[in-house]
């Protein structure tokens, strides 16, 4: 049968039909369906979790692994880097039943904070990286993956990107079949790596890699299909689509296997082509290695690293290299300019209200991953900062103790990215006797990749009830002794709450109580709403609340500015807008 | 377009339902033999973000995304998104407009405007422009929330695609109970454009 699936919804697939039985991620655009695909579909086989963070994630996988289960860990490409610390030495220890590390890369950034080439991870641990080029081989691909890393003892990266993640193709779909292993078995040869085993692993490593570039030079996975010898081309993964369409008589070498290379295949193949072209997403991963051995090839000059290919930027650079006759080229046609559309917190999302009152607070706010870091942008220019998971409650730690700036700093974090990696920050403002105001935005939800689950939602990926985490508890057992809840629609009591907090000599947690509007289920109001034009004096409070819901109305003040209107279908009934009308202009609707 | 691949790009606002009519009109391509891929950011979409999707049909399709310049037809949800792409289609290709406005929060701080007379402006650069008020045939018929499908009924036209397979599609995945409301609302469309 054939379906119409994403990357990320084969791959899903591809670990039921290949006898997967584990399989943990924290969420992260672009990898989050892969979870949801499986919990959705497969959990009567296949044990499905959102672990706390994804370090958590590989490591339980690696205990499925070890305990005879086929397991995968997926996350998105910063995720990696948090899971980073087992990486490296699962690299040593190897697995029991196969296991799969996926990286779903984000070139372009749509919805990430770098464009980080994950394929390094392969090279820097010495493990094998396999990267499909579509749906189908997304589903594919999982048998080797989970045969490579049970032939070769080895975790296998699994590198997508958000154009093989995203992008739906026709998948032939078959049927589930299991794989018999044996459960954990003591060997603290392989298991337990002090020195003295490890020492003994890291050279099991190095002739595990001989072993791979044998292997790649006659698995399937890496492909030649021969054509025009004009010129070759070397791709692999949506960059190898986006050549076929630009040159499709050219000869190609595709790569499914990206790490280790099949260098004698590449010399074969280079000597049967004029001219080698390596067509390649951001590093020249390929090339560099290529270019290592010694033959010569060309890429990045035409290829840049920076974002994203698609076919116009390929077929411009197989122009650039003469590759391609520039009357191939489509005709450019001018670009709009069109207003942009930034993304914005939605019509009563809570996070508003409080960066509202922090707006007033005048202080530095280092901000984290989530929705909130929306407040960045005009109107309401609230957080200052946003690096990685976690961050915020270290990064205002080191502002304060550096003792250069005036103005205080609050760390802003959501309950999702506290329990990821904020815990131990708090800890350490504690332990070192930092002062600072941390506020958790606790939405009960970990929103911004679309309403998963967490350890304080009270429910698991599968559905079960499960404890929910008390944060005030929580932050209270670390020591923090100023704990406050607030509802950040109340502005005054906000407001009053956050000025005593931050003026405190000591440090102390703020803890906002409602939840987001979006998910688990889209919230109903119990009231709307709307503009008085006949009070509005085209003030423009409310415009700078920042809500969608509100826009610019055809009536104008005296002086020509637009007076305010408010699209009821959006309204949630927050009342924050009312809050700052200083006319009494915004009531609510009767009804 | 007959023996190529056909490149329609749907393009529209987070939550307009762009994403559901790329993946129903993929799946008419599917249900006629055809191969078939499309491609779209998910993520920041339900912040009411700029939302395109890319959908590609033929005897074999490699790239999930349209070349800049060679979309066939570009079917718009709102007319600022249709003037925002619209140097993604081919010369002689089609553009059809629904004429929504969505205006962003960022028009009220005064640093943008949302553009005037964009139908104009798309009809001075496209000869081949529709412009339809979905939104006013869905009211007719008793429900707005038909303009997903009554767009798809315009789009049709433009396709290469047999009638009896869209109505086999929608049917399959209209909301329950909805599907002969959302057929209708798509042979309205396809008629409204004619």
């Amino acid at each position: 049968m054939e379906m119409l699936l994403s990357g990320n919804e084969a791959f899903a697939r591809g670990v039921y039909e290949h006898g997967g039985e584990f399989a943990s991620a924290y969420p992260g655009t672009p990898s989050t369906e892969i979870l949801e695909t499986l919990a959705r579909q497969c959990k009567a086989d296949v044990y499905c979790e959102w672990s706390i963070n994804e370090k958590v994630a590989l490591e339980v996988a690696v205990g499925a692994s070890w305990g005879g289960a086929r397991a995968i860990a997926a996350m998105k490409h910063v995720g990696v880097n948090v899971a980073a610390d087992p990486l490296m030495t699962l690299a040593y220890t190897g697995v029991g039943a196969g296991l799969i590390l996926v990286s779903a890369d984000d070139p372009s950034l749509h919805s990430s904070q770098n464009e980080q080439d994950n394929r390094f991870y392969g090279k820097f641990a010495s493990i094998p990286v396999l990267e499909p080029s579509d749906s189908q081989e997304s589903l594919d691909f999982v048998k080797d993956a989970f045969e490579i890393s049970e032939k070769f003892d080895t975790p296998v990266l699994f590198r997508v990107t958000t154009r093989i993640a995203h992008s739906k193709g026709l998948v032939k779909i078959g049927e589930r079949r299991t794989v018999e292993h044996a459960g954990f078995e003591k060997n603290i040869a392989k298991y337990v790596m002090m020195p003295v085993f490890a020492i003994v692993r890291h050279k099991m490593v190095i002739e595990r890699l001989e072993a791979l570039k044998r292997f790649a030079e006659t698995t399937h996975l890496n492909t030649v299909e021969m054509g025009d010898t004009k010129v070759g081309v070397i791709s692999g993964s949506v960059a190898y689509q986006y050549a076929k369409e630009v040159l499709p008589g050219a000869s190609f070498l595709k790569l499914g296997l990206s790490y280790p290379l099949p260098m004698n295949k590449i010399i074969d193949f280079a000597s049967k082509v004029d001219r080698l072209i390596v067509v390649e997403e951001l590093e020249p991963f390929y090339e560099e290695q290529i270019l290592a051995v010694g033959i010569p090839c060309e890429g990045k000059k035409f290829f840049s690293n920076f974002m994203e290919l698609n076919v116009e930027r390929v077929r411009e650079g197989f122009i650039e290299a003469g590759a391609l006759p520039k009357s191939t080229a489509l005709p450019k046609q001018a670009q709009e300019n069109v207003l942009p559309r930034p993304p914005a917190l939605c019509p009563g999302c809570p996070h508003r209200g409080l960066m509202m009152a922090l707006k007033k607070c005048g202080v530095n706010i280092t901000g984290d991953i989530g929705c909130y870091t929306l407040a960045a942008l005009p109107p309401l220019e609230t957080i200052d900062t946003c690096l990685c998971m976690g961050a915020s409650i270290n990064h205002a730690f080191g502002i304060e103790k550096a003792k250069k700036t005036k103005k205080k700093t609050v760390a802003v974090i959501g309950d999702s990215t506290f329990l990821h990696s904020g815990i131990t920050g708090l800890a350490n403002v504690v332990y070192n006797r930092g002062t600072q105001t941390t506020i958790i935005v606790d939405n009960r939800i970990t929103a911004m990749t679309g309403g998963q689950d967490h350890p304080g939602t009270s429910k698991t990926l599968m559905g079960e009830p499960t404890h929910a985490i008390d944060l005030v508890q929580l932050v209270k057992a670390l020591g923090v002794e100023h704990v406050r809840t607030v509802d950040p629609f109340d502005q005054k009591t906000t407001l009053a709450v956050l000025k005593e907090e931050i003026e405190r000599d000591a440090p102390s947690v703020v803890i906002t109580t409602k939840p987001c509007v979006l998910f688990p289920s889209k919230l109903k109001p119990a009231t709307k709403f709307h503009v008085l034009l006949e009070k509005c004096t085209a003030c423009g409070a409310c415009f700078r609340i920042g809500c969608p819901a509100i826009t610019a109305s055809s009536e104008k003040n005296e002086k020509g500015r637009a007076k305010s209107q408010i699209d009821l279908e959006l309204c949630t009934g927050c009342t924050l807008c009312f809050q700052v009308c200083p006319e009494e202009a915004i009531q609510e609707l009767k009804k | 377009m007959k023996d190529g691949t056909t490149n329609v790009l749907i393009v529209g606002v987070g939550g307009q339902g762009v994403l559901l009519a790329s993946e129903m009109l993929c799946q008419v391509a599917k249900t006629m033999g055809l191969d078939a891929k499309k491609s779209e950011v998910h993520g920041m979409s339900q912040r009411g973000g700029v939302v395109t999707s890319h959908v590609r049909f033929g005897k074999k399709v490699h790239s999930p995304l349209i070349e800049e310049g060679a979309a066939d037809v570009i079917l718009a949800f709102e007319v600022a998104e249709g003037l925002r792409w619209v140097h993604y289609l081919k010369p002689g290709g089609t553009i059809i407009v629904n004429e929504q406005r969505i205006v962003p929060p960022i028009a009220t701080t005064g640093k943008f405007s949302y553009p005037d007379k964009v139908e104009d402006t798309i009809k001075a650069r496209v000869p081949h422009t529709t412009v339809i008020d979905a939104f006013e045939i869905g009211k007719k018929l008793g429900n707005t929330k038909l303009v997903n499908t009554i767009l798809l009924g315009v789009l049709s036209n433009d396709l290469d695609l047999e009638e009896s397979k869209w109505l086999e599609v929608i049917e399959k995945m209209a909301p329950k109970g909805t599907g002969e409301i959302n057929k209708k609302a798509f042979i309205e469309g396809r008629q409204a454009a004619k």
